[in-house]
């Protein structure tokens, strides 16, 4: 017999506040050496993830464990330097590694004018349980498989079919000689489903993702039938489509994901790293009209749920509701401690990084266009001849603001209603040419859960919108 | 377990080892192996001349599976090699195992021991972090003074890695590499009155700061940027294209699923057992995947199971040859694994560095040159790949940058995007301008193509 524990129970040691003094000593050193500001971000975290491919689970990967990221301001200057060793000799190491970045040394006597700590604000008390609370890899594992096996029961030509849970854990701690003394846990959760038809030369391949933050029993509320039936019915849709015919057409974006290419081409560039990159079109339009009136954005992180919401950012601070874009009209950018030092603009509870590994910067948490008076068939009823992107995949962004997005399952305009399917399409475009041209939003405001990636690692977010519709936009085809 | 100086980790791979050995003895596992790494990073960058991000990092990592009573595989990943660390890694695989997948159980692979190829990768110590951001702003300086229109460069970086990576399994097999890297990225930005502002960079790659081409890397992004000031749009329509090495290599990639017997075996590949021997392409065409080119900078000497990289003839004469493999999708194909395999309990398979070229064959057209050509589209790079390409289906839809030939002179195009299907483009390739050109992903000449959709943005 092997004397495992079950990985529901396995003990994490947690960060309590036996840290402060440690913590306090490693603040006080680095203020001592000069520096205007020190940072220690904590981190432990637990993983699972699992795969199932037809009928069977495949892969069950277990991950865990800890870190350090430690950041040091000498005037609006940083160095940030991360390891694995949790010793006090190991952040002694970093921390001087990090001085020495901006060349400062460890040595001087003294505190620098560091007062303390201050009172612990612990975010995390009511959420101790949350890990032991997560469905059991049996549990998992089997709701899984009645995943697949419903693509199963409702598809047809299906060559391939997976299911995918992942279940993401971490404690932080953020101590800064600012008096900043912090602790969360995070819990994000989510499951998806793929599926790729073929028939003879034609196939297609469709994906679904669902997530969540804070609800450990998420798993277990899936509602696994309708995820299977909708992508059933889009692999079926999408399977003999032809290609689309490469133009410029008006455009209805369906609800939810739709919301990535806001999230991709405009919100990016309202975060202060792109102020500090001097790459944003928007640096100086606060105050000045950017979109169409119809549009009103907002970035949060209160949504309770959702995959982006947090009780406090990864600099210690909590969340606000920040409204981007009010009726076309440029209103506030998305702040970090950095950003606020180099840009001038206030933080609002943005400082994101997907591990100790890296440096927090302003990042998305939930962002979304919000609904405004039509109903959708009102946005499709407009459009005689152009395309409804009812899902979308994935895209980038150029370093001059050039966006591309592929279209996973469209559909022709025609006269005001929907015609056949059709597969191939690229929406082609820049952020300050398009926000003009979002001439309508309709009433059904969603957020779908993603991944967003980019300069402080991959982290966990939320896009979304009504249906929208985009007067002229260039669509890549064949 | 680890060692570090402020500079250089390495790991102690009898000890680790050695402790795994009494873990698993403590806990009945018969069988397990390990991956285990560590490295020490560090890297700047620069804004303006003065510095934007000084980084350090401090990583390790242990994969560790074992086997159950019943065979069955379980894995974990930990950051924490503490005794105490690799005790709950063990115990945490051990719990996973009894969901191993029955159908389908990986094993040590038979080449796991096997003698591996040397590699001429010399271990440089690595510099300061005071001189890396000295050279990066000064590279910075450099480019900035090529054209009065590059006002920023906003993507830049200047990073030295030394690492240690070892394999072990409870067989005796221990392989362990030491390497040490570095790596330059400059992005300019170039902007004129009136125009759309224009951005395109370089890369460069080599085993120690010191010796990285900084120069070489300076004069490609000047170049590249500044021969996309002068832009106009495209019609949209059907092209010859003549595609960069970087841009065919990363098409040629995205699509590496034709030769993957794991995507194979599950359904997701384009090819299937029986492809091999088939023509997938022009008979002028071959591709190798070759880990151990002296160009590929930081080459695997083995793979995540210990199985020796070595070079593998995947198309030959347009013919399908073989698939690329790990221990389990070879046992299941009834060949040798190939040195392509990550670690895991689904392990995963994946290509090393590419060479495209005619090979030994030939055939195509003769005599082209792009510098001489008229309406034809020379593509530098693509972008998206994750997300305008299907490998599953086929197709692709992608971004690029690039020029319009026309009377020899090529023209950059504003913005436009490239659509095709990949069998289609390995059939219509109208031949390979110039020798191979070394990149970070492959080796790998101009490629001609025949009829490719292009889009460009109205």
């Amino acid at each position: 017999m092997v004397a495992s524990l079950p990985l529901s129970l396995v003990q994490i040691e947690p960060f309590d506040l036996s840290w402060r003094s440690r913590l306090e000593t490693v603040l006080a050193a680095g203020r001592a050496a000069g520096a205007t500001l020190v940072e220690v971000f904590l981190e432990s975290t637990d993983h699972i993830g699992l795969l199932a491919e037809q009928d069977t689970i495949t892969n069950v990967s277990p991950a865990f464990g800890k870190g350090a990221g430690i950041r040091v301001f000498r005037g609006d200057q940083d160095g940030f330097v991360s390891t694995n060793d949790l010793s006090d000799r190991g952040l002694n190491s970093a921390l001087e590694q990090a001085l020495g970045m901006l060349g400062l040394e460890l040595g001087s006597a003294g505190h620098g004018g560091f007062e303390g700590l201050g009172d612990l604000r612990d975010f995390g008390t009511a959420k101790n349980s949350w890990l032991s609370g997560c469905p059991s890899l049996g549990d998992a594992t089997g709701r899984l498989l009645e995943g697949t096996g419903l693509l199963e029961r409702h598809g047809s030509h299906l060559q391939s079919r997976r299911g995918s849970y992942a279940r993401d854990w971490q404690e932080v701690m953020v101590a800064a000689s600012d008096g900043t003394f912090a602790r969360d846990i995070r819990l994000h959760q989510s499951v998806g489903l793929n599926a790729l038809a073929a028939d003879g030369e034609h196939r297609a391949s469709q994906g679904r993702r669902y997530g969540s933050t804070d609800r450990p029993d998420d798993l277990l509320q899936w509602d696994a039938e309708a995820s299977a039936r909708d992508l059933c019915a889009s692999a079926e849709a999408m399977l003999r489509a032809d290609y689309v015919e490469a133009g410029s057409y008006p455009v209805v974006l369906a609800n939810r994901f739709g919301g990535v290419i806001f999230h991709e081409a405009c919100g990016h560039l309202l975060e202060t790293t792109q102020l500090e990159r001097g790459t944003t079109p928007f640096a100086d339009q606060v105050g000045c009209p950017i979109a169409h009136p119809a549009v009103t954005a907002v970035d949060e992180g209160l949504s309770t749920g959702a995959f982006g919401s947090l009780s406090m950012d990864d600099e210690g601070m909590e969340p606000q509701r920040t409204v981007l874009i009010e009726n076309g009209v440029l209103k506030r950018f998305l702040s970090d401690r950095a950003g606020e030092l180099r840009t001038g603009h206030a933080r609002t509870g943005s400082g994101r990084r997907q591990s100790h590994a890296f440096a927090a910067a302003s990042r998305m948490r939930n962002t979304f266009i919000a609904a405004g008076p039509h109903s959708p068939a009102d946005l499709i009823g407009s459009v005689e001849r152009g395309l409804y992107c009812k899902s979308m995949g994935g895209g980038s962004v150029g370093p001059t603001g050039q966006f591309n997005f592929a279209v996973e399952e469209g559909y022709l305009i025609e006269n005001g209603l929907l015609g056949k399917p059709v597969k191939g399409a690229t929406l082609i475009g820049e952020a300050k040419d398009v926000l003009p041209r979002i001439s309508m939003c309709a009433n059904d405001l969603e957020l779908a859960a993603g991944f967003c990636g980019s300069v402080s690692g991959s982290i966990f977010v939320t896009v979304g919108q009504p249906h929208i519709k985009v007067d002229s936009i260039t669509v890549g085809g064949r | 377990m680890t060692s570090s100086t402020a500079s250089v980790a390495v790991l102690d791979a009898s000890r680790l080892g050695h402790q795994l050995e009494q873990l698993a003895a403590g806990l009945g596992i018969e069988r397990w192996d390990l991956g285990a790494a560590c490295s020490t990073d560090t890297s700047v960058q620069v804004d303006r001349g003065e510095a934007k991000q000084l980084k350090g990092a401090q990583r390790s990592s242990i994969t560790v599976r074992v086997w159950n009573g019943d065979g069955l595989v379980g894995i974990t990943s930990t950051s924490d090699l503490s005794p105490a660390g690799l005790a709950r890694a063990l115990g945490i695989a051990h719990e996973a195992s009894a969901y191993g997948n029955a159908d389908e159980t990986p094993s040590f692979s038979p080449l796991a021991t096997a003698a591996l190829q040397p590699l001429d990768q010399p271990l440089l110590e690595p510099v300061g972090i005071l001189s890396l951001l000295d050279t990066l702003k000064e590279a910075e300086r450099v480019l900035l003074s090529r054209h009065e229109a590059i006002s920023t460069v906003p993507y830049n970086g200047l990073a030295q890695r030394s690492s240690d990576r070892i394999y072990l399994n409870s067989a005796g097999a221990c392989r362990q590499q030491r390497l040490s890297t570095a790596s330059v990225y400059l992005y300019a930005r170039a902007e004129q009155a009136g125009r759309k502002p224009r951005s395109s960079g370089a890369v460069r790659l080599a085993y120690g700061a010191s010796q990285l081409d900084l120069a070489g890397c300076i004069e490609e992004a000047a170049e590249r940027t500044i021969s996309h000031l002068d832009y106009a749009p495209i019609d949209t329509g059907y092209y010859t294209c003549v595609f960069s090495p970087e841009a065919f290599l990363d098409l040629i990639g995205a699509f590496s699923s034709l030769f993957n017997a794991r995507a194979v075996l599950d359904g997701v590949s384009l090819s299937n057992r029986e492809s091999l021997g088939e023509q997938l392409a022009v008979p002028f065409l071959s591709i190798h995947d070759n880990g151990l080119h002296p160009g590929n900078i930081g080459a695997s000497a083995f793979d995540g199971e210990g199985t020796p990289v070595q070079r593998l003839a995947l198309v030959d004469g347009g013919v399908l040859r073989q698939f690329i493999h790990s221990e389990a999708t070879a046992r299941a194909f009834g060949v040798a694994p190939t040195g392509h395999a990550g670690l895991g309990a689904k392990v995963s398979v994946g290509a090393n560095w590419l060479e495209i070229g005619p090979g030994s064959s030939s055939g195509g057209s003769s005599g082209l040159d792009r510098h001489k050509a008229d309406g034809v589209v020379w593509i530098d790079s693509l972008s998206a790949l994750h997300a305008g390409v299907k490998p599953s289906q086929g197709s692709f839809s992608l971004p690029f940058d690039g020029w319009l030939i026309q009377g020899g002179e090529p023209r950059s195009i504003e913005a436009a995007t490239v659509a095709g299907d990949i069998r289609t483009v390995l059939n219509s390739l109208l031949g390979f301008e110039g020798p191979g050109k070394i990149t970070p992903d492959g080796l790998c000449p101009h490629v001609w193509v025949e009829g490719l959709s292009i889009t460009g943005d109205a």
